[in-house]
């Protein structure tokens, strides 16, 4: 240190200061991003719809959870693990299945409708009318529900990807990603949605088995 | 650094620290830069279920948070072990949440307004009953965009 003139600060404890506020932040950080199933709820409605809205049975895919974590799905009592290869098998079907309601015919399948639709880059297709219908009971657990939401939506994502690795060879999540920046991939990500559109229902939950 | 005295001839010279705080200024920074304070403190039991199907929240400014669970254990004394709401940093009753929805959108630009996702950090215990009031008034007020907070996982089970 240089006797003459103003002596240098010592800057020693310059790292212990440091580290003193590096040890706040590592304290107070969180590093978690919010992730989520994002959902959209449908419009508020006044009047109950009128019957001519109504869905033909065919097309739709029930699925019921009552208040003990119980899964219901088309009239039969299943496993939430086996419930995202059902409704992949729902969803997908197969055009080629009559068109023509025949409830006597046991051998006809509870499989939904198809409609001859145009899609932007694919052209005219057989789109079904499937719908899922969901419906919980107020007893049911929180944890049981976002399961079953989240393999509905999964068998739409594996569908949605499969399609896409089929035609484009990329996977759905990609075309996403890309949308952002490339509007080639955006019309193929659409294209796709339109394909296998995402239509879960909720219906009202009910009061029943009993809980509270 | 020389000033440390050498006790054996044969000891190696002290290890240089000159850029030390340098390396802590880095690591300072880089933490400064990606913390996030907590802004509400949670009143209530929130363990959030497990998906594999999950998005991220893209836009942390056009979120709205509301927390469902049991009250946590030094609460439970006054408020007992029912499933409670909480906004912001208290309890509310059903009835609050349109007040809630409005302010929410107030506090945000007017462009903005309808692209608020109301995430729903629920606890996994939770029965629907809560939940779906809390939608059905969500529905209500035209809050439609919501996420369902979960954490990531490979793999659920049965």
């Amino acid at each position: 240190m240089a006797r003459r003139g103003i002596s240098e600060i010592n800057a020693g404890s310059m790292a212990d200061i440091a580290f003193l506020l590096l040890i706040f932040f590592l304290v107070t950080t969180t590093m978690d991003t919010d992730t989520g199933l994002i959902r959209k709820l449908p419009p508020p409605i006044d009047e109950p719809l009128e019957d001519n809205d109504k869905v033909k049975k065919r097309n739709i895919f029930e699925v019921l959870v009552n208040a003990n974590d119980q899964l219901l799905v088309e009239g039969k009592y299943i496993q939430v693990t086996d419930l995202r290869a059902q409704a992949k098998e729902f969803i997908k079907s197969n055009p080629s299945f009559p068109n023509v309601v025949n409830e006597d015919n046991p051998s006809y399948p509870d499989m939904p409708e198809f409609k001859m639709t145009e899609i932007p880059v694919f052209g005219n297709m057989y789109i079904s009318k499937q719908i899922i219908s969901l419906q919980n009971d107020n007893g049911t657990s929180y944890e049981m529900y976002i399961k079953v939401q989240n393999e509905l939506v999964g068998a739409y994502n594996e569908l949605r990807n499969e399609l896409a690795q089929h035609r484009f060879g990329t996977t759905y999540s990609e075309l996403v990603q890309k949308s952002g920046s490339s509007d080639a991939a955006k019309d193929k990500m659409k294209a796709i949605k339109k394909t296998y559109p995402q239509r879960i229902s909720e219906a009202e939950p009910k009061k029943v088995g009993g809980a509270e | 650094m020389s000033k440390f005295r050498k006790r054996g001839k044969k000891e190696q010279p002290a290890v240089n620290t000159a850029s030390l705080p340098d390396i802590v200024f880095m690591l300072l920074f880089f933490f400064m830069v990606t913390t996030v304070m907590r802004e509400t403190s949670l009143k209530v039991i929130n363990v959030t279920p497990k998906a594999t199907e999950v998005s991220k929240l893209e836009r942390k400014s056009l979120v709205a948070y509301i927390y469902i669970g049991k009250p946590i254990k030094a609460l439970q004394g006054v408020y007992g072990t029912a499933p409670r709401i909480q906004l912001n940093d208290a309890f509310e009753e059903l009835e609050v949440i349109p007040m809630f929805v409005d302010m929410e959108k107030k506090d945000r630009d007017p462009k903005e307004r309808n692209r608020i996702t109301w995430s729903l950090k629920v606890d996994q215990d939770t029965k629907m009953g809560i939940v779906s009031e809390v939608k059905q008034a969500l529905r209500k007020e035209n809050a439609l965009k919501i996420n369902y907070s979960t954490k990531k996982t490979d793999k659920i089970s049965n």
